[in-house]
């Protein structure tokens, strides 16, 4: 027994000190003038393709174009498998080690407890996968900024945008619990606001549907235009799918998907993906300046292309890097806020979104686009699939700064 | 099972080399525990070591159960996530000090066990196991859906308050010996129970429930009890781990911790004083130290539970004690 104990507490240790200790220490040396920056993800579940290694390369790309400008920087990376226990261990360590700053973190419950940490050391977090609305919201706190879309966004643009592009009577397939509600009454809201009409509702159990083909019946039976699915992952993906079997798109009816990304484009194919409506702040192929970053990015990506979420990444740790530059290495270690705070004040430009600003509830403002994704017929190729509908500017994209219960706005 | 040959195999112990009920290899392996818990913290990440305990602590609990009145419940989650969530909502909602805030959480585990375990030990085998499983899976919808738990953002930013009001837990290490206390403590309650007179009893509907009757024991209520009290442990696990991490979110409740709990008895050793914990800083260790490797991490924790199913069945602890001849 005496041995086992001994031999697996020291296994335990030397496995620790191999894969995580080692590479800090050897540079704990030259730490004073070291910015550290640990990309939490997801690596291995429902979230990978999304960010994951995307996400990391598309950071090590803005530390890489970033260049020395007098002091280096070091990039980490670990899997939080979306458990909340681990990602918050993982952040606690990182940043009691000399992490400075956290970006990505996907997964609402793991984003909003490292953005709890990260304001309890005093050090950054740049989000660029959650979707909760509550980071800008009841829980922003002065060490963070969400760079990237959130539910209000994806409501408005899908909703509001969708009804000018004349999609003005909607049916709701709603996942029963609070974030398809949150889902469905914010698109539900922004429908009627800008003059449409809410037909029907329906909601399945969740998580345990996967047959939707009832709920698809009774959408279609309502005659409305556009068929919204207020769920994520697995069941949107689901419920494209047999939407595409019934041949309910090829009759003229709008699939709008509030939460989907190009890589679930990809992988369901345009054949059954064809004409579903869904909202990005990202697309590889919108401008020159986004077809210059995807094209810098390919010797990383491969035959991959960005996406919002993952291109996020690039974008916040550049400007993050910017506003060290500009206030200096040992201010910003001695101050997680303070560099969040010159990151407000500092304008952002960059080849992914273009010149946008952040606000003081810690929104990183950029314009949101409606695309429609392509028939297989006006397809050049792989990743050329979306249409661009609609544009929502910036300064509408996202929730007022007074709707949203930031105590760091009323205070 | 694994603890029935364990058992058989293990060397005869007379009364007279018991140290507190301990054997002298328990006893010693007790000392080399309480050495590794006041040196580790000072090698190991604090937060690290208290997530192993708490995860040492829900699967100590679990064995009590399996290892020790062979009731497989596939349903520990439950107990362990609502342990919790309650006492995330007591030191956060009402304020409450952190040890009334576990103990609530431990309290309403143990009714929910009571009532869980009514219903369960009326069936054996996997039956046992899959209403276990259905009334957990009961819990995680509930848990979905009841506006306190926040449901998929779970109860953010929970404070870890002051002990007895008086001793602020926000230090790490602080916090680190505040968990350390609640593991020992309810590590020798359990090795109390087990080795009481009730303890016996409960081995002895382990190894033949129609004799134990025979002899005129009433099984059901010994189960029941056995039950309600791996709740309410389980609870403390959970109430602990809520207060260490500042959150209680929908993980602790799903099913697969369920497996997971039992996934580290089996790899520690079933029905073994110290094998949960060494299975439980298995999986954490591996869980925590390999999350770089992304994706690999849940290859390498199915090859190591297939290498323990075919080598060493007994698990790691298990096989040691066989291996040298002692109860461990």
């Amino acid at each position: 027994m005496t041995t086992t104990r001994r031999n697996v507490m020291a296994g335990a240790a030397a496995g620790g000190a191999a894969l995580g200790g080692l590479p800090w220490r050897s540079a704990r040396a030259q730490a004073a003038n070291t910015i550290r920056i640990g990309v939490l993800n997801d690596m291995s579940g429902p979230y990978r393709d999304i960010s994951g290694p995307y996400g990391l390369e598309c950071t090590r790309q803005a530390v890489q174009e970033f260049g020395n400008r007098g002091f280096n920087v070091e990039i980490i990376n670990a899997d939080h498998q979306n458990r909340p226990d681990v990602g918050v261990n993982i952040a606690r360590q990182w940043y009691d080690q000399g992490v400075d700053m956290i970006i990505d973190v996907p997964t609402s419950s793991v984003g909003l407890a490292v953005a709890n940490i990260a304001r309890e050391k005093n050090k950054v977090c740049v989000n660029t996968g959650s979707a909760t609305s509550d980071l800008t919201g009841p829980a922003c706190t002065p060490n963070t900024v969400h760079w990237m879309y959130d539910t209000y966004m994806l409501a408005k643009s899908t909703g509001g945008a969708m009804v000018r592009a004349g999609g003005d009577s909607w049916f709701f397939i709603t996942a029963d619990y609070a974030f398809g509600h949150a889902l469905e009454r914010d698109t539900a809201n922004f429908v009627r606001n800008a003059g449409g009409r809410v037909v029907g509702q329906v909601r399945y159990p969740f998580p345990a549907t996967s047959d939707f083909s009832s709920f698809l019946v009774q959408a279609q039976a309502s005659r409305a235009k556009v068929i919204g699915m207020a769920n994520a992952g697995a069941d949107t993906i689901n419920t494209v799918k047999q939407a595409a079997e019934f041949g309910i798109t090829r009759r003229g009816v709008k699939l709008a998907a509030l939460l989907m990304f190009l890589p679930d484009v990809h992988a369901l194919g345009l054949q059954t993906a064809q004409g579903l409506i869904l909202t990005e702040s990202f697309y590889w192929d919108l401008n020159d300046r986004t077809r210059a970053i995807s094209e810098r990015l390919r010797p990383r990506l491969r035959d991959v292309r960005p996406n919002m979420a993952s291109i996020a990444n690039y974008s916040g740790a550049l400007h993050y890097l910017k506003a060290i530059a500009d206030m200096g290495v040992a201010a910003s270690k001695a101050s997680g806020a303070e560099v969040v705070a010159r990151m407000k004040a500092i304008p952002c430009d960059d080849d992914a979104f273009g010149a946008g600003s952040i606000r003081a509830d810690g929104r990183k403002l950029c314009p949101s686009y409606l695309f429609e994704v392509k028939a297989p017929s006006e397809s050049r190729g792989p990743y050329d699939y979306y249409k661009l509908l609609q544009t929502t500017p910036a300064n509408e994209a996202f929730r007022p700064m007074n709707e949203g219960n930031c105590p760091l706005v009323r205070a | 099972m694994a603890g029935h040959s364990m058992t058989s195999t293990a060397a005869p112990v007379g009364p007279q080399q018991h140290i507190f009920g301990f054997t002298k290899a328990q006893f010693v392996a007790l000392c080399v525990m309480f050495v590794a818990l006041i040196v580790a913290p000072f090698f190991l990440y604090p937060v690290f070591l208290m997530k192993l305990l708490c995860f040492a602590l829900f699967a100590c609990a679990f064995n009590l159960l399996i290892g020790y009145v062979g009731l497989t419940s596939f349903g520990h989650a439950a107990y362990f996530g609502m342990g919790g969530y309650i006492a995330a909502h007591s030191a956060k909602v009402w304020g409450l000090t952190p040890e009334i805030s576990i103990l609530i959480g431990a309290l309403l585990a143990g009714v929910q066990g009571a009532i869980f375990g009514w219903v369960a030990i009326r069936r054996q085998g996997i039956y046992f196991a899959m209403i276990t499983l259905a009334l957990a899976q009961m819990i995680y919808f509930f848990c979905l859906q009841a506006p306190f738990t926040g449901g998929e953002d779970g109860i953010q930013a929970v404070p870890r308050g002051n002990l007895f009001g008086v001793i602020s837990l926000a230090n790490d290490m602080t916090m680190y010996w505040f968990v350390a206390a609640v593991f020992v403590i309810c590590f020798l309650l359990i090795h109390r129970i087990v080795h009481s007179p009730f303890g016996q009893v409960l081995k002895a509907i382990r190894e033949n429930e129609p004799r134990t009757t025979s002899l005129g024991y009433r099984t059901d209520d010994y189960k029941l009890v056995a039950f309600i009290l791996s709740a309410t442990v389980a609870g403390v696990a959970g109430g602990t781990k809520s207060l260490v991490f500042g959150i209680a979110t929908l993980t602790d409740v799903h099913w697969s911790m369920s497996g997971e709990v039992l996934l580290m008895t089996l790899v520690g050793g079933l029905g073994t004083v110290f094998g949960p914990m060494i299975g439980a800083a298995v999986i954490v260790a591996m869980q925590n130290y390999l999350a770089e490797m992304g994706a690999w991490v849940t290859v390498i924790q199915g090859f190591i539970f297939i290498a323990c199913v075919l080598a060493f069945r007994r698990g790691i602890v298990g096989e040691i004690a066989n291996l040298l001849r002692v109860r461990l």
